[in-house]
């Protein structure tokens, strides 16, 4: 069984369809990469899994159960984390408290305070933070950041993690690490989907990539399927960028 | 003791989630106006204590659902509807009471000034306590983290409704507690100074001017204005706001902490050259070794 599906998944901003009929589903321990143009539809996508919006056609289900209708909150307890694109780091609070928040009230079943400073440390240390955990976030690099986001989001024990442009922004350097990362976290056990435009690290790390455009599914398939479908080519990633490649 | 009391339960729910209420004025006017009533004018109706207990409930429960409506509400939008409450429920009393009680204004019950003294007594430290416990607590965490991005809070498993509803609303019963202390004190009650808007925005101000930052930023605020307003207030009674004012904007504009952010300021200020002097004895130790 998928650990997520979605059917039918649809989502309109006024007139326009910013996700329109997508029918997905992602399976225990991929790593899966959604890819298009700006505006695809991609983040859109991400908020209706972890219901940062509402919506009305179509169905998700995660582990068998319907999310239609469930508080952020409660997707979260299920066991679904997320990081977002512009990172929404609790900018004045020191990184250990930031990281405790997700440790403390996102786990499935309540942690007891001595529990969840356990596991925020333990985040802490994954994500290589653990010198700066007195420090406020505000002061940290991008890059420190999103690693910020990406210990939150584990603190809450996820089985699934959605991962919305971690590397956008990052130098090289970022980007290598951030991807061992992210593949350390695959190897703990968790599923990822991941947004993604820097495609060297999608390429290098994702099992499945699916391709969004104009709020649909284009394509889906393997990276070396998706390297060579002409559609894709033709919208995304471009003939230019497909030669340089 | 009633300044700190509502300097110090506003910056419980409106410190740490940066929604600004101004709805102390309503709070407290419920609290005074309900007091008012079941004191009786002559003899007593309830005892003190619990009409004190009956006032903060009332406070709750209209923080609840006001909380229910408006918590959704961001910025300013939050901040002039909870004010607009204030001015609602001042006129809606005043109209029951002259439409259909036909009287204007109560006459509280006279109670003896050392009772009133130990209740307010007693109801700071429960609210001190309150503060102190909640910032220290998960609910405490859970308010900053949707001050510091509500909708992440959110991503990361906090019921941010529940949360904010529960801390304005247990705001709102301390607010109306000390508004039912108040009305033995004052003698004369009516809608229009029970519901005296100015109550919305000394929390504010008394929670500015010492600084939200600390636990005892929004105290040192309240103690500060409650002197001035006693002292120097009858003594220069024209330059009194206008120099209060002033001074307000300077610290917002140079000490954005408040007055208690002063304090760690001066705390490194001292330790700064304290820990080169033994920085320095230490190199000279290993110099000499």
């Amino acid at each position: 069984m998928p650990i997520l599906e979605g059917q039918g998944v649809t989502k309109y901003f006024g007139g326009l369809a910013a996700v329109s009929n997508v029918d997905f589903h992602i399976d225990q321990g991929e790593i899966v990469g959604l890819i298009g143009p700006n505006g695809a539809g991609k983040t859109t996508l991400f908020n209706l899994i972890s219901a940062a919006l509402p919506f009305k056609s179509g169905e998700l289900r995660f582990k068998g159960q319907k999310l239609n209708g469930l508080k952020p909150h409660r997707i979260c307890r299920m066991g679904i984390a997320r990081t977002f694109q512009e990172t929404k780091i609790f900018a004045d609070m020191p990184v250990f408290q930031n990281v405790l928040v997700g440790a403390s009230f996102g786990t499935p079943n309540r942690l007891s305070q001595a529990d969840a400073a356990r596991e925020a440390s333990q985040a802490l240390e994954f994500a290589g933070l653990s010198e700066m955990s007195t420090v406020p976030a505000k002061d940290l690099t991008l890059g420190y950041q999103k690693r910020i986001e990406v210990a939150r989001a584990l603190a809450t024990k996820p089985e699934l993690l959605l991962l919305d442009e971690l590397m956008a922004g990052l130098n090289p350097t970022e980007v290598s690490e951030a991807m061992g990362m992210v593949t350390r976290i695959r190897e703990s056990g968790i599923t990822i989907f991941m947004v993604e435009h820097v495609m060297k690290a999608i390429m290098g790390i994702c099992g499945r990539i699916m391709v969004l455009h104009h709020g649909e599914k284009i394509a889906e398939g393997t990276c070396q399927e998706i390297a060579a479908n002409e559609k894709v080519i033709e919208v995304y990633l471009g003939g230019e960028a497909h030669a340089r490649s | 003791m009633m300044y700190i009391v509502l300097a110090v339960s506003w910056a419980m729910f409106s410190g740490p989630t940066g929604y600004m209420s101004l709805a102390p004025a309503a709070f407290l006017g419920v609290g005074i106006y309900i007091s008012a009533v079941l004191c009786g004018q002559n003899e007593a109706l309830l005892p003190l204590p619990a009409v004190i207990l009956i006032g903060a409930l009332a406070s709750f429960i209209l923080a609840l659902i006001v909380g229910l409506v408006t918590l959704r509400l961001k910025g300013i939008y939050f901040a002039i509807f909870t004010f607009g409450l204030v001015v609602l429920l001042s006129e809606l009393i005043l109209w029951v009471e002259l439409n259909i009680n036909e009287i204007s204004g109560r006459y509280p019950r006279y109670v003896d000034i050392d009772i009133i003294l130990y209740i307010t007594f007693g109801i700071l430290v429960a609210t001190l306590l309150t503060a102190y416990f909640i910032r220290r607590s998960r609910l405490g965490l859970a308010m900053q983290s949707i001050g510091g991005n509500e909708e992440a809070a959110a991503h990361m498993g906090i019921d941010t409704i529940r949360v904010k509803v529960l801390t304005f609303a247990i705001s709102a019963a301390f607010m109306g507690a000390i508004g039912a202390i108040t009305a033995p004190r004052v003698v004369y009650v009516h809608a229009a100074v029970a519901f005296n808007v100015g109550y919305s925005f000394l929390p504010v101000v008394m929670a500015v001017l010492g600084g939200m930052g600390q636990f005892y930023g929004p105290i040192i605020g309240a103690i500060v204005l409650a002197f001035a307003e006693v002292r120097l207030k009858p003594m220069y009674p024209y330059f009194y706001m206008l120099t209060f004012g002033i001074i307000l904007i300077i610290i917002i504009f140079f000490l954005p902490g408040g007055l208690a952010g002063l304090i760690p300021k001066l705390q490194d200020r001292l330790r700064g050259p304290l820990s080169k002097l033994r920085k320095g004895g230490e190199a000279e130790q290993h110099a000499n070794t």
